[in-house]
């Protein structure tokens, strides 16, 4: 149990998606400039990649390392299909935030609404597939998969959440003309980024 | 002809896929602690660009609106596994540095953005400029960030010594903070300034005035 706890917490704040690992930088830039908007793309993120991670760790060990297709039959101990990885995953993303869709448009009007524009988005936000590639990178197990699909989509929903939070209130400063927008945004990032970075002399 | 140069310069400064249009900004953060892997990094992104829209716009007119992103993605994915593998079997050290950023290469937006905005709606060869440009749009910027965190963090560039550090001898104390990930965000917004300053036209306004917080008139106190 401690083990799992502590990698949520490394996933959420000492390996920060968007602030440690710079993932899902364009969207974290593009949508923080509303508070609201912010929460509702971190919702997203939190569900996909808690679907998604360990989905893909499912067929990862099951499928496509090397020798895991031995409980088919013991002659394809020997196939390895890990070069099809990236292929896999970015379909399997595709394909869940495509069923989101519309399971949720069919059950959760609400939050179908809410969540609307920001879903297609999420398909080809890098913190989806960098939490996929990483997951595999670290050969984690089903459970810590999970646990650490749930704790980086927490940990980025924070990033953008408290992004947007500085950015309404900087709205009212008076910035140089040449870093209005995504210059001081920018600035902004790389300070918070630097303050995650305290996190990291915490061992767990 | 004269298309095509505008396709392949106008990414360079007016339309930077990086500092203008706001795409691929995380492994311009993430890749640019070296400048040898910088390289690697923009050489792949370059070639897949242009390899993917060239593909799409090929296959534009049968491509059905309602799964476009998923023809687009499996064949940008497709381009990146050669590319993982190639790095795999030639340049194996940098493969290794680079990580999971080759394979988010697929989920990188100037590939996605530029396969959407243009590839779609234009033949194939223009597109493929159009992605060589962008490519070195992002490259431009990515280099630029790459020499100035290389040269001033450990004052080395591609890993000959330029700027002869304290500790062996020479003068130079490297600036530790370059090293660190956090910095490519001040370069980057440096860059920005440096840019919108040049062509005042990219300059975002404020949506509302800013007045004076001290009063002008002398009155009493």
């Amino acid at each position: 149990m401690e083990h799992y706890i502590s990698l949520f917490v490394r996933s959420v704040f000492l390996e920060n998606m968007a602030l440690s690992f710079f993932l899902g930088m364009c969207t974290f830039m593009a949508i923080s400039k509303k508070i609201q908007t912010a929460i509702g793309l971190g919702v997203a993120v939190v569900v996909v990649l808690a679907i998604c991670t360990p989905i893909n760790n499912l067929i990862y060990g099951l499928l496509l390392k090397e020798g895991a297709m031995t409980w088919a039959s013991p002659e394809m101990a020997s196939v390895d299909l890990s070069f099809l990885g990236l292929l896999t995953y970015i379909g399997v993303i595709a394909a869940v935030v495509q069923i989101m869709e519309m399971v949720l448009d069919k059950y959760v009007p609400a939050l179908y609404n809410a969540l609307g524009v920001f879903l297609p988005l999420i398909t080809v936000n890098c913190a989806i597939m960098g939490a996929v590639l990483f997951m595999v990178e670290r050969d984690y197990n089903f459970a810590e998969s999970a646990v650490f699909g749930v704790g980086s989509g927490l940990g980025w929903a924070l990033a953008i959440t408290a992004l947007a939070g500085i950015r309404e209130k900087l709205k009212y400063s008076d910035v140089p003309k040449g870093l209005q927008g995504l210059g001081i945004t920018m600035m902004t990032v790389g300070l918070m980024s630097l303050g995650f970075m305290s996190f990291s002399g915490v061992s767990l | 002809m004269s298309e095509i140069k505008k396709v392949l310069t106008e990414p360079l400064f007016g339309k930077n896929p990086i500092a203008v249009q706001i795409l691929g900004i995380c492994s311009a953060l993430a890749v640019t602690t070296s400048l040898k892997v910088t390289l690697v990094m923009c050489i792949a992104l370059t070639l897949v660009t242009a390899c993917s829209s060239a593909g799409i716009a090929l296959i534009r007119n049968h491509i059905p609106n309602s799964i476009r992103i998923i023809v687009q993605m499996i064949i940008i994915a497709s381009l990146v596994i050669v590319v993982d593998q190639i790095l795999k079997a030639y340049a194996y050290d940098v493969s290794k540095q680079l990580s999971v950023f080759v394979g988010l290469i697929i989920t990188n937006c100037i590939v996605m953005g530029r396969a959407e905005a243009f590839a779609m709606k234009n033949g194939p060869v223009l597109s493929f400029f159009d992605g060589i440009g962008n490519g070195l749009g992002y490259s431009l910027m990515l280099i630029s960030v790459g020499t100035v965190r290389e040269l001033f963090g450990s004052g080395k560039l591609l890993g000959f010594e330029i700027l002869p550090l304290v500790k062996d001898g020479g003068w130079y104390v490297p600036n530790g903070l370059l090293l660190l990930p956090p910095s490519a965000f001040f370069i980057i917004a440096l860059f920005i300034w440096a840019l919108r300053t040049w062509k005042k036209e990219l300059v975002e306004h404020h949506e509302f005035k800013i007045l004076p917080n001290t009063e002008k008139s002398g009155g009493h106190h």
